[in-house]
């Protein structure tokens, strides 16, 4: 799983049967430091994630397609949760 | 998955029996990344901005077909509300 910070939405109408009435959020990853840190990524929500939050986030195809309750679908990856608190010892 | 732009399309007579009749399209991620070859699952053609889901996911698009791809072409993007970095 990633952290990662939510710093848009997309709107597409013409999508996968199994993306209709997902929001659809575009992430970029962080590193610790909480800079940006790779490629932004495009994830489905499961969690009611809003632009600007600090999200768990996974990317890989069954915990994703699992967490917006689509198996066989063609998900990659999905915000599963919203970060409140990082504590690095 | 990831942004992508269709900036072309790959024409391929001799391909596996499932892919007849699939669209492969030439998707460059955004904003600067490599592009790769996505079957298309919506109806995407060039110069549209889309999404792409990648692994064995992609496969699933076209359900219960077993298509041999690793790149799907799952939506086509309208527009993207997007905040500046801080």
């Amino acid at each position: 799983m990633i952290i990662a910070r939510v710093i848009g939405s997309v709107v597409a109408s013409q999508k996968q049967a199994s993306h209709e009435g997902k929001k659809i959020l575009l992430l970029q990853p962080l590193g610790l430091d909480d800079q940006p840190l790779g490629d932004v990524v495009v994830a489905l929500d499961a969690v009611d994630a809003g632009v600007g939050d600090r999200v768990l986030a996974v990317q890989e195809g069954f915990s994703a397609m699992t967490s917006v309750g689509h198996t066989d679908s063609p998900i990659d990856a999905a915000v599963i949760g919203v970060v409140d608190l990082v504590e690095i010892e | 998955m990831y942004l992508g732009k269709v900036i072309g399309r790959v024409i391929a007579t001799v391909k596996n029996d499932v892919l007849e009749g699939k669209k492969l399209l030439l998707v460059r991620r955004l904003p600067s990344g490599p592009a790769v070859v996505a079957v298309d699952a919506v109806g995407a053609g060039a110069g549209e901005t889309v999404y792409v889901c990648r692994g064995r996911e992609a496969s699933f698009a076209f359900k219960p077909e077993e298509v041999p791809t690793e790149a799907t072409v799952v939506a086509i993007v309208d527009y993207v509300d997007y905040i500046e970095r801080e």
